[in-house]
């Protein structure tokens, strides 16, 4: 299991290798990158801010959750802060099971869930204007 | 007692500060702490249908209580990626 929040460029091999285990037979590996447009505007970077100690520790409870829903063999989760440029990488969820089904099943749900309630925030800065992005206020 | 306020995003730009000490009753409820934020900083007024509150790091009910040495966190909702699928 690994959870971290981290200024550093995300390294995707490095999870994959973290969850694979001997009796996995499946890795599935999430990766959320910046992309260039949004909403109509052209997307210049993203900043995004967390609440680190609270973020890895809701990491680390959903994964719990998982893990007792899914026969998984592990799960290992990194999100970014700071300035993101256009294509690099902001999260990253990665997942092992025994099969495919268990891996591609949990590693969706946990990137769903991540997004409703890990504490992180992304600011889009556009061609003249900036903006901190705010989802729907998910109770839980 | 004095309660320690970690804001994050939007709202530690709009009072330009990431923590904040706010001095305030013992056993006030979360809710009550940020309102007594608000009273210090006014531009943070208005948020209580948006906010979640955290207390030690964990999401706790506008009613928990706080006490001394608890940290208290506002969360905006979070917007870590995209709801968009």
């Amino acid at each position: 299991m690994l959870f971290e929040i981290t200024s550093g460029a995300l390294e995707p091999q490095r999870l994959i290798d973290h969850v694979r285990k001997d009796g996995s037979g499946a890795v599935a590996l999430f990766s959320g990158v910046v992309r260039n447009e949004n909403l109509g505007r052209r997307v210049l970077y993203l900043e995004y801010d967390a609440y680190p100690e609270m973020a890895e520790r809701v990491m680390r409870e959903i994964a719990a959750d998982a893990m007792g829903r899914w026969p998984l063999t592990d799960v290992a989760m990194q999100h970014r802060t700071g300035r993101l440029e256009i294509g690099e990488t902001s999260l990253l969820v990665a997942v092992s099971s025994p099969h495919r089904r268990e891996a591609f099943e949990a590693c969706h749900a946990l990137v769903d869930r991540f997004k409703e309630v890990v504490p992180i925030w992304k600011k889009e800065v556009w061609e003249g204007g900036e903006e901190w992005i705010e989802g729907e206020a998910v109770r839980r | 007692m004095k309660a320690k306020v970690r804001l994050f995003a939007r709202l530690s730009e709009l009072v330009g500060t990431r923590e904040v000490e706010v001095e305030v009753g013992e056993g006030l409820a979360a809710a009550e702490v940020y309102q007594a934020l608000c009273a210090k900083y006014p531009a943070l007024s208005g948020l209580d249908g948006s906010v979640r509150y955290a207390v030690n790091g964990e999401y706790a009910d506008a009613g928990h209580p706080v006490g001394e040495g608890d940290e208290v966190a506002l969360i905006p909702p979070v917007s870590g990626g995209s709801r968009a699928i």
